[in-house]
């Protein structure tokens, strides 16, 4: 591989190039799904190839190929430079990257079983297992199941000397029973909706979910649901189970500090942000147990965020978020560091692929949990009134991330600091600041989940990037409960 | 570029490669470039070629699919290895037919796909350069300069390719060009936003954009705050479209047999206002996208919508048998492949995706010019964004405004306002649609790009607003 990134760098060069990356890629994944007894999906997948950024003029240019042989790469490296020739044409800023000192490395992901040496009959045996499971339960009308995996082997080298060596393994899985009545469809997904739990491990994690465990009860609910009372519309206490708390820190924390939002890169697609560089250790972004980090580091989990370094060779790193409720830091990378007076990139410039410009990415954004011992029954027992709500149904939030709504599969009704009954099509919204100034309680250690985010898409063209979210159920005082349903009866 | 001598040649190498009963090739890919612009400045620029290999293998009712990238001799052999392995320890799937024979693929293709031949490609598209796309970034910028704004957006082009092969002698392939511009015009206290595609870089304007883009910022500044509630808006096409591509996924067979779909006990109903008539057409002039399906059929023509009620729906070949055998068969209109499968297996199905609107009878369309004129009070809209599904059923999304959203009052528009959150019903809105224009191709962020009119509606429900 040193060769073929040698060929690629040393092109650059010749052509102009004041600085070079390349990421060489070997990809494979497997992705399997049933649905109502069927296969509904089954595929295997390999993709090799390199993409070469470089700097020419002042300019970005990027380029990617499949094709590793000496011209193949070559001339991609031309092409790079050239594109980049190109961006110079257009500048109202100069390009500049702060200084990272090179870095030579070998990293592979804690993995205990290597997904792809497990009998695939095994895996559609298990899927198979909850898809019947699921249907058992009188008015299920659809089960899904599905299983993934990836096996990501990079390797990146910098004009500058970095020879960077990392494999990542990633497993996931999750099912959703689905029940069609009257004029409702209602669903309850396990572990998390949308596929499911995903973390940087191997098949240990499929072992740890106890998919089958937990299928009838799930498929029940999604049937009870519809005898269930419609949520209330109003301002009511809400506690969050920690994978709606997970979607909502990614949603409200993760995107609006990414500092290429924040300064405008992603204006005409994603979006900007409201965290303007003024508000950086002034804005009380949250209450003073709100705690934050985006950490990559090993040490913060096996994540979908974590590895050893980013894609242009920065090491990965611990930023603090939110410190007692005020906003402390950024998700930066090597050309946007410098807005905020930074000497050195906060390691978040992440790549889909191999075909794709690494962007400022979430890490791990976590939030970290309470000190005090606290398990979700005990935070029950200490709400007076409010209502839980559990797993991600819907989510939508802003172009700059100030007002959220969020919808989850099943609400449970809290009286006296006991849960009561089932509720269906519950909802909130909110203003992300009012909102994380309104948290007055989180669970501890014991009640804390690294989640796993596969879907986040962001950049054009398009990439979907894994993210990891850290949390522990919360409870919220005087959320608006209901909105989402206002206005249809 | 890979040419159909190449991808067949790779696909006869696969062949002789199998073991299986059938085989089936797909293949994708091509060269794509993008050019990307924020703070009037060129900041991310990139170009790629690439091909995706996919291979499908059939051992009688059971299947699985390996794809790769690469098609050197090791490579193609190990992703038919990859795609026989996977596909020999499967469950048997009773409903997976043989795969379809070029005389099955010849006989299901109806007056309502012609020849099956579209011409989408374009020589003047293929060959745009970076320095071409630069120029037409550095006009784009000129304007906001003009204007005291700062201008962000894309200037993409891409020529691809895209064939079906199957060792029953399927074997088809298209070939296209698409050009992309997509501006925002960045003011201190508002945006407006506009965007394009064409497989003709000649039939897009990147300035005129530019200006239509740089105009709605400037009006828009200093947005005032208006309290939710229902309001009349009237949509432009890209806003119909963000938010109408949310219930195509549902108009599939599969969806029907799985009750996930709205559609369910619904069809030939009145579901919608009589002024809906919403056609299916990968053939329409302003449509692009492959004319056959993930097995090689034909798309077909399909009049989805008549007169506000559901009269068609698309199916692939499998769920066409599987809705003839269900008890729903009688009430679902007429049953037969349409074209219109995913590549097999597929977790969804099949999904009409060239969606074309009915234009309005002569004399009843209006430009948006003329539906601001009779509006007395309403809400422009140009564009919405982060659009989901709060209700499946009921077919109620939320989502938000953005980049350009004024009040109108007494035929004009007043001033930009705060950004809505709106809770909407599809079925709702479509029933109160009291004006349309003549449908045009547009494209958004948050569905697939069609054929579709601007809108004026009534009682469009929005619920909260946000800070800017």
């Amino acid at each position: 591989m040193k060769d073929i990134a040698s060929r690629a760098l040393e092109t650059a060069k010749l052509r102009g190039a004041s600085h070079a990356e390349t990421r060489i890629v070997d990809e494979r994944s497997r992705s399997l799904a049933t649905k109502n007894g069927r296969i509904a999906g089954a595929s295997d997948s390999e993709s090799t190839g390199i993409g070469i950024r470089v700097i020419a003029n002042g300019g970005f240019g990027f380029a990617a190929t499949d094709d590793l042989s000496r011209e193949g790469v070559e001339g991609c490296a031309a092409r790079a430079v050239e594109i980049a020739r190109a961006s110079s044409s257009v500048k109202a800023q100069e390009l500049y990257l702060v200084p990272e000192p090179a870095a030579k490395a070998d990293w592979v992901s804690p993995c205990k079983i290597d997904p792809f040496s497990i009998a695939i009959e095994q895996n559609l045996d298990l899927l198979f297992a909850i898809d019947a499971a699921l249907l058992a339960v009188k008015g299920v009308t659809l089960a899904e199941a599905n299983m993934n995996f990836r096996r990501y082997e990079q390797w990146f080298y910098s004009s500058e000397g970095s020879e960077i060596h990392q494999t990542t393994v990633t497993s996931g899985a999750g099912y959703a029973a689905y029940s069609f009545q009257g004029t409702e469809i209602q669903k309850r997904s396990y572990p998390n909706s949308y596929g499911g739990q995903f973390q940087g491990r191997g098949y240990e994690l499929i072992e740890e979910l106890r998919l089958l465990e937990h299928a009838g009860e799930i498929a029940e609910q999604a049937v009870a649901l519809h005898a269930a009372a419609q949520c209330p519309e109003g301002k009511f206490n809400i506690i969050l189970d920690s994978s709606q708390l997970a979607l909502q820190i990614h949603e409200s924390i993760g995107h609006p500090i990414e500092l290429d939002r924040v300064l405008g890169m992603e204006a005409n697609f994603a979006g900007t942000s409201f965290l303007t560089l003024d508000k950086l250790r002034t804005l009380k972004y949250g209450s003073e147990i709100v705690n934050v980090v985006a950490d990559a580091t090993p040490a913060h989990g096996p994540g979908l965020g974590t590895f050893a370094y980013d894609d242009e060779g920065v090491a990965a790193q611990c930023t603090p978020i939110i410190t007692n409720g005020l906003f402390t830091g950024y998700l930066t990378s090597r050309d946007t560091a410098a807005a905020i007076g930074a000497t050195r990139s906060g390691g978040c410039l992440r790549a889909e692929n191999w075909n794709r410009l690494p962007i400022v990415r979430m890490t791990n954004v976590s939030i970290l949990p309470g000190e005090s011992p606290l398990t979700l029954e005990q935070l029950i027992a200490s709400t007076e009134r409010g209502i839980l709500m559990e797993t991600n149904r819907s989510w939508s939030i802003d172009d700059k991330r100030y007002n959220f709504q969020f919808g989850c599969e099943v609400g449970w009704e809290i009286k006296g600091g006991k849960r009561g009954r089932m509720l269906k099509n519950p909802s909130y919204s909110g203003i992300t600041t009012e909102f994380w100034n309104s948290m007055d309680t989180i669970c501890s250690r014991d009640e804390w989940t690294l989640w796993g985010t596969p879907n986040c898409g962001k950049g054009q063209p398009q990439q979907v990037m894994g993210t990891g979210h850290g949390a522990a159920p919360a409870r919220f005082r005087n959320v608006m409960v209901g909105t989402a349903y206002k206005g249809s009866e | 570029m890979l040419d159909r001598d190449q991808a067949n040649d790779i696909f006869d190498k696969l062949r002789r490669l199998s073991e299986a009963d059938e085989i089936e090739l797909l293949i994708s890919g091509g060269r794509s470039a993008l050019t990307r612009f924020a703070n009037n400045t060129i900041h991310q620029n990139v170009a790629e070629e690439a091909y995706h290999i996919s291979v499908r293998s059939a051992f009688g009712n059971r299947t699985a699919r390996a794809s790769t990238n690469k098609h050197d001799d090791d490579s193609l052999r190990r992703v038919v290895q990859s795609s026989e392995a996977l596909a020999r320890v499967q469950h048997p799937d009773p409903d997976l037919l043989p795969m379809p024979t070029k005389e099955e693929v010849a006989a299901a293709a109806s007056a309502d796909c012609g020849d099956g031949a579209v011409n989408r490609y374009f020589e003047a598209t293929a060959r745009l350069t970076p320095q071409d796309r630069a120029q037409g970034v550095a006009a784009m910028v000129d304007v906001a300069k003009k204007h005291n704004l700062a201008a962000a957006g894309i200037f993409s082009s891409a020529e691809i390719v895209e064939g079906i092969f199957n060792s029953k002698g399927v074997n088809a392939w298209y070939e296209q060009t698409l050009a992309e511009v997509s501006v925002s015009m960045i003011g201190s206290s508002s945006s407006g936003w506009q965007k394009a595609n064409s497989p003709d870089r000649a039939r897009l304007d990147p300035v005129r954009m530019a200006e239509v883009a740089a105009i709605k910022a400037i009006e828009s500044k200093d947005p005032r705050d208006l309290p939710p509630g229902k309001y009349t808006v009237i949509l432009e096409p890209a806003a119909v479209l963000d938010i109408v591509g949310f219930m195509f996924w549902d108009f599939g067979g599969s969806a029907l047999l799985e009750q996930r779909s709205f559609l369910n006990d619904r069809i030939a109903t009145q579901l919608f206002g009589e002024n809906i008539t919403i056609w299916d057409d990968a053939y329409h002039p302003l449509q692009a996208g492959v004319p056959f399906d993930g097995e090689g059929m034909r798309r077909q023509r399909l009049k989805l919508i008549e007169n506000g009620v559901v009269r068609a729906i698309a199916y692939s070949r499998c769920s066409a048998k599987r809705m003839q055998a269900s008890e729903m068969a009688a009430k679902v209109g007429p049953v037969r492949p349409t074209g219109h499968g995913f590549a097999l297996p597929s977790e969804i199905g099949e999904a009409p995706l060239n969606i074309v609107f009915a234009s309005p009878p002569e004399g009843e369309s209006r430009t948006v010019e003329q539906m601001i004129a009779s509006t007395e009070r309403g809400i422009l809209v140009t564009r919405l964004w982060y659009i989901r599904e709060v209700d499946p059923y009921e077919k109620i999304l939320t989502g938000m405004t953005r980049d350009g959203t004024f009040l109108v009052e007494n035929g004009e528009v007043v001033c930009g306002i705060r950004n809505f959150r709106f809770n909407e019903s599809l079925l709702q809105m479509l029933q109160n649609v009291e004006v349309m224009g003549v449908p045009i191709r547009s494209c958004g962020e948050e569905s697939f790009d069609m054929v579709v009119p601007s809108m004026k509606v009534r009682e469009f429900n929005f619920t909260e607003t946000t800070k800017f």
